[in-house]
Protein backbone atom coordinates (compact mmCIF):
# COMPACT_ATOMS: atom_id res chain seq x y z
CA UNK A 1 0.00 0.00 0.00
CA UNK A 2 0.89 3.76 -1.29
CA UNK A 3 -0.02 4.69 2.77
CA UNK A 4 0.28 3.41 6.26
CA UNK A 5 -2.89 2.17 8.19
CA UNK A 6 -2.67 5.83 10.19
CA UNK A 7 -2.59 7.56 7.45
CA UNK A 8 -5.38 5.56 5.68
CA UNK A 9 -7.11 6.03 8.75
CA UNK A 10 -6.74 10.15 8.94
CA UNK A 11 -7.75 10.68 5.42
CA UNK A 12 -11.01 7.95 5.87
CA UNK A 13 -12.22 9.73 9.04
CA UNK A 14 -11.11 13.04 9.09
CA UNK A 15 -11.07 14.78 12.52
CA UNK A 16 -11.91 18.16 12.83
CA UNK A 17 -13.02 18.67 9.46
CA UNK A 18 -15.29 22.38 9.16
CA UNK A 19 -14.97 26.19 9.70
CA UNK A 20 -14.79 28.18 12.66
CA UNK A 21 -17.47 31.19 12.61
CA UNK A 22 -15.57 34.58 13.60
CA UNK A 23 -12.36 32.60 14.23
CA UNK A 24 -9.08 33.66 16.55
CA UNK A 25 -7.11 32.82 13.67
CA UNK A 26 -6.65 31.46 10.23
CA UNK A 27 -4.12 30.28 8.51
CA UNK A 28 -4.06 29.28 4.46
CA UNK A 29 -1.37 27.55 2.81
CA UNK A 30 -0.63 26.09 -0.74
CA UNK A 31 -1.79 26.56 -3.92
CA UNK A 32 -4.25 25.50 -6.20
CA UNK A 33 -1.74 25.14 -9.44
CA UNK A 34 0.02 22.39 -6.70
CA UNK A 35 -2.95 20.60 -6.25
CA UNK A 36 -3.20 21.43 -2.41
CA UNK A 37 -4.45 24.55 -0.50
CA UNK A 38 -4.94 23.67 3.52
CA UNK A 39 -6.57 25.87 5.83
CA UNK A 40 -6.56 25.70 8.80
CA UNK A 41 -9.21 27.75 11.66
CA UNK A 42 -8.20 28.15 15.14
CA UNK A 43 -10.15 28.97 18.52
CA UNK A 44 -8.22 30.45 21.24
CA UNK A 45 -8.42 31.62 24.90
CA UNK A 46 -6.58 32.67 27.38
CA UNK A 47 -3.44 31.07 25.10
CA UNK A 48 -4.90 27.80 24.67
CA UNK A 49 -6.30 26.46 21.68
CA UNK A 50 -9.77 25.48 22.29
CA UNK A 51 -10.94 24.39 19.07
CA UNK A 52 -9.09 23.60 15.60
CA UNK A 53 -10.85 22.89 12.28
CA UNK A 54 -9.25 22.62 8.77
CA UNK A 55 -10.74 22.58 5.47
CA UNK A 56 -8.01 21.04 2.30
CA UNK A 57 -8.00 20.36 -0.87
CA UNK A 58 -5.69 18.00 -1.63
CA UNK A 59 -4.26 14.41 -2.16
CA UNK A 60 -4.69 11.43 0.52
CA UNK A 61 -1.56 12.36 2.61
CA UNK A 62 -2.77 15.95 2.38
CA UNK A 63 -5.95 15.85 4.35
CA UNK A 64 -4.74 12.63 6.46
CA UNK A 65 -1.41 15.60 7.59
CA UNK A 66 -4.29 18.41 7.69
CA UNK A 67 -6.36 15.81 10.34
CA UNK A 68 -3.54 14.95 12.32
CA UNK A 69 -1.90 18.43 12.84
CA UNK A 70 -5.11 19.53 13.90
CA UNK A 71 -5.37 16.47 16.21
CA UNK A 72 -1.59 17.88 17.76
CA UNK A 73 -2.56 21.14 18.63
CA UNK A 74 -5.93 20.63 20.06
CA UNK A 75 -6.51 21.96 23.93
CA UNK A 76 -2.60 22.94 23.63
CA UNK A 77 -1.10 26.59 24.50
CA UNK A 78 -0.40 28.42 20.99
CA UNK A 79 3.08 28.50 22.39
CA UNK A 80 3.40 24.92 21.92
CA UNK A 81 1.36 24.67 18.65
CA UNK A 82 4.30 26.69 17.35
CA UNK A 83 6.51 24.06 17.80
CA UNK A 84 5.15 21.54 15.41
CA UNK A 85 7.15 20.42 13.31
CA UNK A 86 6.53 18.51 9.72
CA UNK A 87 8.50 15.74 10.88
CA UNK A 88 6.54 15.47 13.99
CA UNK A 89 3.14 15.09 11.68
CA UNK A 90 4.85 12.38 9.74
CA UNK A 91 5.98 10.26 12.63
CA UNK A 92 2.88 10.58 14.01
CA UNK A 93 1.40 8.97 10.78
CA UNK A 94 3.36 6.26 10.58
CA UNK A 95 5.82 8.10 7.88
CA UNK A 96 4.35 9.07 4.46
CA UNK A 97 5.78 8.33 0.96
CA UNK A 98 8.74 10.43 0.05
CA UNK A 99 7.34 12.49 -2.51
CA UNK A 100 4.32 13.38 -0.23
CA UNK A 101 6.61 14.73 2.73
CA UNK A 102 5.71 18.43 1.40
CA UNK A 103 1.92 17.90 2.51
CA UNK A 104 3.39 17.20 6.37
CA UNK A 105 5.41 20.17 5.27
CA UNK A 106 1.64 22.36 4.64
CA UNK A 107 0.25 21.09 8.06
CA UNK A 108 2.94 22.73 9.70
CA UNK A 109 2.70 26.11 8.04
CA UNK A 110 -0.62 26.44 7.82
CA UNK A 111 -0.60 25.74 11.56
CA UNK A 112 1.99 28.67 11.95
CA UNK A 113 0.11 30.70 9.47
CA UNK A 114 -3.09 30.62 11.42
CA UNK A 115 -1.10 31.45 14.66
CA UNK A 116 0.42 34.40 12.82
CA UNK A 117 -2.98 35.61 12.46
CA UNK A 118 -3.69 35.39 15.83
CA UNK A 119 -0.88 37.45 16.63
CA UNK A 120 -1.72 40.01 13.94
CA UNK A 121 -5.00 40.17 15.05
CA UNK A 122 -3.99 40.79 18.66
CA UNK A 123 -1.01 42.86 18.25
CA UNK A 124 1.33 40.34 19.86
CA UNK A 125 4.29 40.83 18.93
CA UNK A 126 6.93 38.16 17.01
CA UNK A 127 9.72 37.55 15.80
CA UNK A 128 9.30 37.05 11.98
CA UNK A 129 11.92 34.69 11.25
CA UNK A 130 9.94 31.95 12.81
CA UNK A 131 6.60 32.04 10.02
CA UNK A 132 9.38 31.94 7.19
CA UNK A 133 8.48 29.43 4.72
CA UNK A 134 9.85 26.53 4.53
CA UNK A 135 8.82 24.48 1.32
CA UNK A 136 9.73 25.17 -2.03
CA UNK A 137 7.91 24.83 -5.17
CA UNK A 138 8.35 26.59 -8.14
CA UNK A 139 4.36 27.32 -8.91
CA UNK A 140 3.99 28.24 -5.19
CA UNK A 141 6.93 30.25 -4.95
CA UNK B 1 -17.40 -6.26 -1.63
CA UNK B 2 -17.57 -6.25 -5.01
CA UNK B 3 -14.65 -5.03 -7.03
CA UNK B 4 -15.16 -2.82 -9.96
CA UNK B 5 -12.27 -2.69 -12.09
CA UNK B 6 -12.68 0.56 -14.61
CA UNK B 7 -8.46 1.35 -15.46
CA UNK B 8 -8.77 -0.58 -18.42
CA UNK B 9 -6.49 1.75 -20.30
CA UNK B 10 -4.00 1.43 -17.51
CA UNK B 11 -3.83 -2.47 -18.10
CA UNK B 12 -6.63 -5.13 -18.73
CA UNK B 13 -7.45 -8.64 -16.77
CA UNK B 14 -6.31 -11.56 -19.17
CA UNK B 15 -8.94 -13.45 -21.01
CA UNK B 16 -9.60 -17.39 -20.30
CA UNK B 17 -7.89 -17.94 -24.19
CA UNK B 18 -5.20 -16.13 -23.66
CA UNK B 19 -4.34 -18.10 -20.43
CA UNK B 20 -5.05 -21.20 -22.03
CA UNK B 21 -3.36 -20.67 -25.27
CA UNK B 22 -0.05 -19.41 -23.07
CA UNK B 23 -0.05 -22.37 -20.72
CA UNK B 24 1.35 -25.53 -22.81
CA UNK B 25 4.63 -23.11 -23.33
CA UNK B 26 5.30 -22.91 -19.77
CA UNK B 27 6.05 -26.91 -19.17
CA UNK B 28 5.59 -28.90 -22.55
CA UNK B 29 6.91 -26.70 -25.10
CA UNK B 30 10.14 -25.10 -23.84
CA UNK B 31 11.84 -25.27 -26.29
CA UNK B 32 13.99 -21.93 -27.52
CA UNK B 33 12.68 -21.24 -31.67
CA UNK B 34 16.25 -21.30 -32.70
CA UNK B 35 16.89 -24.49 -31.86
CA UNK B 36 17.43 -27.39 -34.10
CA UNK B 37 15.84 -30.62 -32.31
CA UNK B 38 12.42 -31.08 -32.28
CA UNK B 39 11.42 -29.56 -28.94
CA UNK B 40 12.82 -26.25 -30.22
CA UNK B 41 10.91 -26.68 -33.93
CA UNK B 42 7.90 -27.40 -31.16
CA UNK B 43 8.26 -24.00 -30.44
CA UNK B 44 9.34 -22.61 -33.73
CA UNK B 45 5.67 -23.98 -35.22
CA UNK B 46 4.10 -22.20 -32.28
CA UNK B 47 5.93 -18.85 -32.91
CA UNK B 48 4.91 -19.09 -36.96
CA UNK B 49 1.41 -19.48 -35.98
CA UNK B 50 1.26 -16.74 -33.67
CA UNK B 51 2.96 -14.51 -35.86
CA UNK B 52 0.05 -15.21 -38.56
CA UNK B 53 -2.82 -15.05 -36.55
CA UNK B 54 -1.06 -10.74 -35.71
CA UNK B 55 -0.93 -10.22 -38.91
CA UNK B 56 -3.90 -11.33 -39.91
CA UNK B 57 -5.79 -9.46 -37.01
CA UNK B 58 -4.27 -6.06 -38.55
CA UNK B 59 -4.29 -6.85 -42.34
CA UNK B 60 -0.88 -7.19 -42.25
CA UNK B 61 1.85 -9.80 -43.92
CA UNK B 62 3.35 -11.95 -41.75
CA UNK B 63 6.97 -10.71 -42.52
CA UNK B 64 5.42 -7.21 -41.28
CA UNK B 65 5.04 -8.49 -37.81
CA UNK B 66 8.05 -7.97 -35.57
CA UNK B 67 7.27 -8.98 -31.64
CA UNK B 68 8.69 -6.59 -28.89
CA UNK B 69 8.51 -6.40 -25.10
CA UNK B 70 5.66 -4.17 -25.50
CA UNK B 71 4.01 -0.83 -26.67
CA UNK B 72 7.30 1.42 -25.45
CA UNK B 73 9.58 -0.79 -26.88
CA UNK B 74 7.56 -0.59 -29.83
CA UNK B 75 7.77 2.81 -29.78
CA UNK B 76 11.15 3.60 -29.57
CA UNK B 77 12.12 1.41 -32.09
CA UNK B 78 9.95 2.93 -34.87
CA UNK B 79 11.77 6.64 -33.60
CA UNK B 80 14.80 5.08 -34.18
CA UNK B 81 13.98 3.63 -37.08
CA UNK B 82 12.60 6.80 -38.78
CA UNK B 83 15.61 9.00 -37.18
CA UNK B 84 18.66 6.31 -38.49
CA UNK B 85 16.78 6.83 -41.80
CA UNK B 86 16.39 10.62 -41.26
CA UNK B 87 20.38 10.52 -40.38
CA UNK B 88 21.74 8.73 -43.91
CA UNK B 89 19.45 11.54 -46.00
CA UNK B 90 20.33 14.54 -44.24
CA UNK B 91 16.52 14.94 -43.17
CA UNK B 92 16.02 15.43 -39.26
CA UNK B 93 12.32 16.99 -38.92
CA UNK B 94 9.88 15.18 -36.69
CA UNK B 95 5.88 15.94 -36.04
CA UNK B 96 4.41 15.28 -33.38
CA UNK B 97 1.56 16.26 -30.99
CA UNK B 98 1.25 17.07 -27.55
CA UNK B 99 -0.84 14.69 -26.40
CA UNK B 100 1.36 11.74 -27.06
CA UNK B 101 2.61 8.82 -24.57
CA UNK B 102 5.49 8.80 -22.81
CA UNK B 103 6.94 6.13 -24.61
CA UNK B 104 6.41 8.48 -27.82
CA UNK B 105 7.55 12.25 -25.95
CA UNK B 106 10.77 10.93 -24.06
CA UNK B 107 11.87 8.98 -26.86
CA UNK B 108 11.70 12.51 -29.12
CA UNK B 109 13.51 14.46 -26.07
CA UNK B 110 16.07 11.82 -27.03
CA UNK B 111 16.32 12.62 -30.39
CA UNK B 112 16.31 16.27 -29.94
CA UNK B 113 19.86 15.44 -28.10
CA UNK B 114 20.78 13.40 -31.13
CA UNK B 115 20.41 16.71 -33.41
CA UNK B 116 16.38 16.35 -34.55
CA UNK B 117 14.27 19.13 -34.68
CA UNK B 118 10.52 18.00 -33.59
CA UNK B 119 7.64 20.16 -34.20
CA UNK B 120 5.03 19.20 -31.58
CA UNK B 121 1.28 20.09 -32.76
CA UNK B 122 -1.20 21.70 -30.47
CA UNK B 123 -4.26 19.57 -30.79
CA UNK B 124 -7.96 21.42 -30.24
CA UNK B 125 -10.16 21.54 -27.11
CA UNK B 126 -11.34 17.49 -27.94
CA UNK B 127 -7.65 16.64 -28.34
CA UNK B 128 -7.73 16.32 -31.88
CA UNK B 129 -5.05 17.28 -34.39
CA UNK B 130 -5.54 17.52 -37.95
CA UNK B 131 -4.53 16.51 -41.01
CA UNK B 132 -4.41 19.94 -42.53
CA UNK B 133 -2.31 20.92 -39.67
CA UNK B 134 0.03 17.98 -40.24
CA UNK B 135 0.55 19.34 -43.89
CA UNK B 136 0.98 22.64 -43.13
CA UNK B 137 4.05 21.32 -40.51
CA UNK B 138 5.79 19.04 -43.39
CA UNK B 139 8.97 20.16 -44.27
CA UNK B 140 11.46 19.10 -46.91
CA UNK B 141 13.78 17.90 -44.10
CA UNK B 142 10.78 15.92 -42.32
CA UNK B 143 11.41 12.20 -42.19
CA UNK B 144 8.30 11.51 -40.23
CA UNK B 145 5.25 12.09 -38.39
CA UNK B 146 4.08 9.96 -35.41
CA UNK B 147 0.65 10.53 -34.25
CA UNK B 148 -1.04 8.22 -31.80
CA UNK B 149 -4.08 6.04 -33.02
CA UNK B 150 -6.35 7.24 -29.65
CA UNK B 151 -5.54 8.75 -26.64
CA UNK B 152 -4.62 6.47 -23.27
CA UNK B 153 -6.31 9.50 -21.26
CA UNK B 154 -9.07 11.27 -22.76
CA UNK B 155 -9.98 8.68 -24.96
CA UNK B 156 -10.01 10.94 -28.40
CA UNK B 157 -9.72 9.57 -31.54
CA UNK B 158 -7.33 10.62 -34.27
CA UNK B 159 -8.09 11.04 -37.80
CA UNK B 160 -5.12 8.71 -38.72
CA UNK B 161 -6.22 7.82 -41.92
CA UNK B 162 -6.24 10.73 -43.36
CA UNK B 163 -3.34 12.24 -41.34
CA UNK B 164 -1.49 8.86 -43.30
CA UNK B 165 -2.56 9.69 -46.72
CA UNK B 166 -1.15 13.51 -46.36
CA UNK B 167 2.14 11.73 -45.39
CA UNK B 168 2.25 9.27 -47.91
CA UNK B 169 1.39 12.10 -50.51
CA UNK B 170 4.31 14.09 -49.05
CA UNK B 171 7.08 11.06 -49.05
CA UNK B 172 7.21 11.35 -45.40
CA UNK B 173 6.84 8.07 -42.98
CA UNK B 174 4.30 7.73 -40.33
CA UNK B 175 3.80 5.95 -37.29
CA UNK B 176 1.01 5.90 -35.32
CA UNK B 177 0.60 4.32 -31.53
CA UNK B 178 -2.37 2.67 -31.65
CA UNK B 179 -1.67 0.47 -28.22
CA UNK B 180 -4.89 2.16 -26.54
CA UNK B 181 -7.02 1.41 -30.26
CA UNK B 182 -5.91 -2.31 -31.79
CA UNK B 183 -8.29 -4.68 -29.91
CA UNK B 184 -11.18 -1.57 -29.45
CA UNK B 185 -11.75 0.07 -32.88
CA UNK B 186 -11.06 -1.34 -36.22
CA UNK B 187 -7.45 -1.31 -37.25
CA UNK B 188 -6.22 -2.59 -40.95
CA UNK B 189 -2.99 -1.09 -41.32
CA UNK B 190 -3.40 -1.29 -45.22
CA UNK B 191 -6.49 0.87 -45.14
CA UNK B 192 -5.15 3.16 -42.50
CA UNK B 193 -2.03 3.26 -44.30
CA UNK B 194 0.45 3.91 -41.83
CA UNK B 195 4.35 2.76 -42.34
CA UNK B 196 4.70 1.58 -38.84
CA UNK B 197 2.50 0.43 -35.94
CA UNK B 198 2.95 0.16 -32.09
CA UNK B 199 0.91 -2.16 -29.84
CA UNK B 200 0.19 -4.10 -26.71
CA UNK B 201 -1.22 -7.09 -25.71
CA UNK B 202 -2.20 -6.26 -22.05
CA UNK B 203 -4.72 -3.40 -23.01
CA UNK B 204 -6.58 -6.17 -25.32
CA UNK B 205 -6.25 -8.67 -21.89
CA UNK B 206 -3.68 -10.44 -23.52
CA UNK B 207 -0.29 -10.66 -21.37
CA UNK B 208 1.79 -8.16 -20.01
CA UNK B 209 5.29 -7.33 -21.67
CA UNK B 210 4.80 -8.42 -25.16
CA UNK B 211 3.66 -6.30 -28.05
CA UNK B 212 4.28 -5.58 -31.68
CA UNK B 213 5.74 -3.19 -34.22
CA UNK B 214 4.34 -3.39 -37.43
CA UNK B 215 6.83 -2.44 -40.03
CA UNK B 216 5.18 -1.99 -43.76
CA UNK B 217 7.38 -3.88 -46.27
CA UNK B 218 10.57 -2.31 -47.76
CA UNK B 219 11.06 -0.64 -44.98
CA UNK B 220 13.53 -1.90 -42.21
CA UNK B 221 13.25 -1.23 -38.51
CA UNK B 222 16.34 -0.23 -37.04
CA UNK B 223 17.31 -2.53 -33.42
CA UNK B 224 17.04 -1.56 -30.48
CA UNK B 225 18.86 -4.46 -28.74
CA UNK B 226 21.99 -6.13 -30.45
CA UNK B 227 22.23 -10.00 -30.28
CA UNK B 228 21.03 -13.14 -31.65
CA UNK B 229 18.99 -13.15 -35.26
CA UNK B 230 15.44 -13.45 -33.80
CA UNK B 231 12.89 -11.25 -35.50
CA UNK B 232 14.56 -11.42 -39.02
CA UNK B 233 18.05 -9.40 -37.30
CA UNK B 234 15.94 -6.79 -35.84
CA UNK B 235 15.07 -7.48 -32.71
CA UNK B 236 17.20 -9.83 -30.58
CA UNK B 237 16.53 -11.78 -28.10
CA UNK B 238 15.08 -15.73 -27.12
CA UNK B 239 11.45 -14.52 -27.86
CA UNK B 240 8.68 -14.52 -25.35
CA UNK B 241 6.53 -17.63 -26.81
CA UNK B 242 4.29 -17.76 -23.89
CA UNK B 243 3.78 -14.04 -24.11
CA UNK B 244 3.83 -14.29 -28.04
CA UNK B 245 0.54 -17.10 -28.41
CA UNK B 246 -1.03 -15.47 -25.24
CA UNK B 247 -1.29 -12.01 -27.42
CA UNK B 248 -1.96 -13.94 -30.34
CA UNK B 249 -4.97 -15.46 -28.41
CA UNK B 250 -6.15 -12.16 -27.22
CA UNK B 251 -6.21 -9.89 -30.50
CA UNK B 252 -8.19 -13.06 -32.29
CA UNK B 253 -10.72 -13.07 -29.91
CA UNK B 254 -10.83 -8.91 -29.19
CA UNK B 255 -11.10 -8.74 -33.08
CA UNK B 256 -13.66 -11.11 -33.40
CA UNK B 257 -15.88 -9.56 -30.82
CA UNK B 258 -15.20 -5.99 -31.59
CA UNK B 259 -18.42 -4.55 -33.07
CA UNK B 260 -20.09 -6.81 -30.35
CA UNK B 261 -17.72 -5.32 -27.35
CA UNK B 262 -17.84 -2.02 -28.77
CA UNK B 263 -21.82 -1.57 -28.50
CA UNK B 264 -22.18 -2.78 -25.00
CA UNK B 265 -19.35 -0.65 -24.15
CA UNK B 266 -20.51 2.63 -25.78
CA UNK B 267 -24.10 2.23 -24.03
CA UNK B 268 -21.91 1.95 -20.30
CA UNK B 269 -19.34 4.75 -21.40
CA UNK B 270 -22.61 6.75 -22.79
CA UNK B 271 -24.69 6.39 -19.33
CA UNK B 272 -21.55 7.64 -17.30
CA UNK B 273 -20.57 10.85 -19.36
CA UNK B 274 -24.45 11.30 -19.01
CA UNK B 275 -24.78 10.30 -15.46
CA UNK B 276 -21.64 12.40 -14.26
CA UNK B 277 -22.54 15.31 -16.30
CA UNK B 278 -25.25 15.73 -13.44
CA UNK B 279 -22.45 16.53 -11.15
CA UNK B 280 -22.47 20.38 -10.81
CA UNK B 281 -19.25 22.03 -12.57
CA UNK B 282 -17.81 18.88 -14.17
CA UNK B 283 -16.81 18.68 -17.28
CA UNK B 284 -15.49 15.69 -19.98
CA UNK B 285 -12.64 15.52 -21.10
CA UNK B 286 -12.11 14.61 -24.86
CA UNK B 287 -14.13 14.45 -27.57
CA UNK B 288 -17.83 13.32 -27.57
CA UNK B 289 -18.04 11.92 -30.81
CA UNK B 290 -14.03 10.99 -31.53
CA UNK B 291 -13.81 8.53 -28.57
CA UNK B 292 -12.67 4.99 -27.87
CA UNK B 293 -15.99 3.55 -26.74
CA UNK B 294 -14.87 2.37 -23.35
CA UNK B 295 -12.90 6.17 -22.28
CA UNK B 296 -14.82 8.02 -19.55
CA UNK B 297 -12.32 11.39 -18.50
CA UNK B 298 -13.89 14.08 -15.96
CA UNK B 299 -13.17 16.82 -14.46
CA UNK B 300 -14.83 18.18 -11.09
CA UNK B 301 -13.71 21.53 -9.85
CA UNK B 302 -12.95 21.98 -6.88
CA UNK B 303 -11.15 18.70 -5.87
CA UNK B 304 -8.47 16.91 -6.34
CA UNK B 305 -8.40 13.62 -7.96
CA UNK B 306 -5.61 11.24 -5.33
CA UNK B 307 -8.51 11.83 -2.94
CA UNK B 308 -11.25 11.18 -5.09
CA UNK B 309 -9.52 7.88 -6.10
CA UNK B 310 -8.72 6.70 -2.89
CA UNK B 311 -12.91 7.18 -1.90
CA UNK B 312 -13.90 5.43 -4.79
CA UNK B 313 -11.10 2.42 -4.02
CA UNK B 314 -12.92 2.43 -0.82
CA UNK B 315 -16.01 1.40 -2.46
CA UNK B 316 -14.21 -1.36 -4.54
CA UNK B 317 -13.75 0.88 -7.25
CA UNK B 318 -10.74 1.20 -9.70
CA UNK B 319 -9.89 3.89 -11.38
CA UNK B 320 -7.21 6.78 -12.21
CA UNK B 321 -6.62 10.56 -12.71
CA UNK B 322 -4.60 12.96 -14.31
CA UNK B 323 -3.50 14.90 -10.95
CA UNK B 324 -0.01 15.15 -10.04
CA UNK B 325 -0.42 13.66 -7.02
CA UNK B 326 -1.00 10.47 -9.49
CA UNK B 327 1.51 11.06 -12.29
CA UNK B 328 4.44 11.73 -9.79
CA UNK B 329 5.40 15.09 -10.94
CA UNK B 330 4.32 18.66 -9.63
CA UNK B 331 2.16 18.58 -13.00
CA UNK B 332 -0.59 17.35 -13.84
CA UNK B 333 -1.32 15.24 -16.69
CA UNK B 334 0.00 17.21 -20.18
CA UNK B 335 -2.76 15.53 -22.00
CA UNK B 336 -5.56 17.44 -20.25
CA UNK B 337 -2.90 21.08 -20.11
CA UNK B 338 -2.89 20.24 -24.08
CA UNK B 339 -6.49 20.74 -23.97
CA UNK B 340 -6.39 23.70 -22.29
CA UNK B 341 -7.87 22.61 -18.52
CA UNK B 342 -5.86 24.93 -16.08
CA UNK B 343 -3.43 23.17 -13.30
CA UNK B 344 -6.51 23.66 -10.66
CA UNK B 345 -8.84 21.58 -13.07
CA UNK B 346 -6.49 18.98 -14.45
CA UNK B 347 -5.71 17.82 -10.59
CA UNK B 348 -9.51 16.73 -10.26
CA UNK B 349 -9.78 14.37 -12.84
CA UNK B 350 -10.91 10.74 -13.40
CA UNK B 351 -10.55 8.04 -15.96
CA UNK B 352 -12.80 5.11 -16.27
CA UNK B 353 -11.81 2.94 -18.85
CA UNK B 354 -14.39 0.43 -18.94
CA UNK B 355 -14.33 -3.55 -20.59
CA UNK B 356 -16.93 -5.66 -21.42
CA UNK B 357 -17.03 -7.63 -18.09
CA UNK B 358 -18.58 -4.30 -16.95
CA UNK B 359 -22.34 -4.41 -16.53
CA UNK B 360 -24.86 -0.96 -16.27
CA UNK B 361 -25.38 -2.16 -12.37
CA UNK B 362 -21.59 -1.24 -12.26
CA UNK B 363 -22.46 2.08 -14.04
CA UNK B 364 -24.93 3.09 -11.58
CA UNK B 365 -22.68 2.12 -8.85
CA UNK B 366 -19.94 4.58 -10.12
CA UNK B 367 -22.09 7.52 -10.64
CA UNK B 368 -23.88 7.22 -7.27
CA UNK B 369 -20.52 6.58 -5.55
CA UNK B 370 -18.38 9.29 -7.48
CA UNK B 371 -21.35 12.03 -6.77
CA UNK B 372 -21.04 11.07 -2.79
CA UNK B 373 -17.63 11.14 -3.11
CA UNK B 374 -16.80 14.54 -4.68
CA UNK B 375 -19.50 15.94 -2.57
CA UNK B 376 -17.44 14.72 0.64
CA UNK B 377 -14.51 16.42 -1.08
CA UNK B 378 -16.34 19.47 -1.71
CA UNK B 379 -17.49 19.89 1.49
CA UNK B 380 -14.28 19.86 2.69
CA UNK B 381 -12.36 22.06 0.34
CA UNK B 382 -11.19 25.65 0.69
CA UNK B 383 -11.34 26.12 -2.78
CA UNK B 384 -14.95 25.08 -3.19
CA UNK B 385 -15.70 26.99 -0.45
CA UNK B 386 -14.63 30.15 -2.18
CA UNK B 387 -16.30 29.10 -5.24
CA UNK B 388 -19.74 28.87 -3.65
CA UNK B 389 -19.15 32.01 -1.57
CA UNK B 390 -18.20 33.98 -4.67
CA UNK B 391 -14.45 34.60 -3.73
CA UNK B 392 -13.21 32.59 -6.55
CA UNK B 393 -14.88 32.28 -10.33
CA UNK B 394 -15.44 29.10 -11.26
CA UNK B 395 -13.54 27.50 -14.30
CA UNK B 396 -16.33 24.90 -15.42
CA UNK B 397 -19.52 26.92 -15.61
CA UNK B 398 -22.09 24.05 -15.21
Amino acid sequence: MLYSDKVMDHFTNPRNVGTIENADGVGEVGNAKCGDIMKIFLKIDDGIITDVKFSTFGCGSAIASSSMATEMIKGKPVSQALELTNKAVVEALDGLPAHKIHCSVLAEEAVKAAVKDYYDKNGIEYDPEMFAQKHDCEHCG
Amino acid sequence: MKTIYVDNAATTKMSKAAISAMMPYFEEIYGNPSSLHTVGQIAKEALVKARMDVAEALGADVKEIYFTSGGSEADNQALLTAAELGERKGKKHIISQKTEHHAILHALNKLEKRGFEVTLLDVDGDGLVTAEQVKNAIREDTVMVTIMTANNEIGTIMPVKEIAAVCREKGVLFHTDAVQAVGHIHIDVKEMGCDMLSLSAHKFHGPKGVGVLYVRKGLFPSTLIEGGAQERGRRAGTENIAGICGMAAAIKEAVSKIDENAEKLTKMRDRLIEGLGEIPHSILNGSRTSRLPGNVNMCFEGIEGESLLLYLDAKGICASSGSACTSGSLDPSHVLLAIGRPHEIAHGSLRLSLCEENTMEDMEFIIQSVKEVVERLRSMSPIWQDLQEGKRNYVIQR
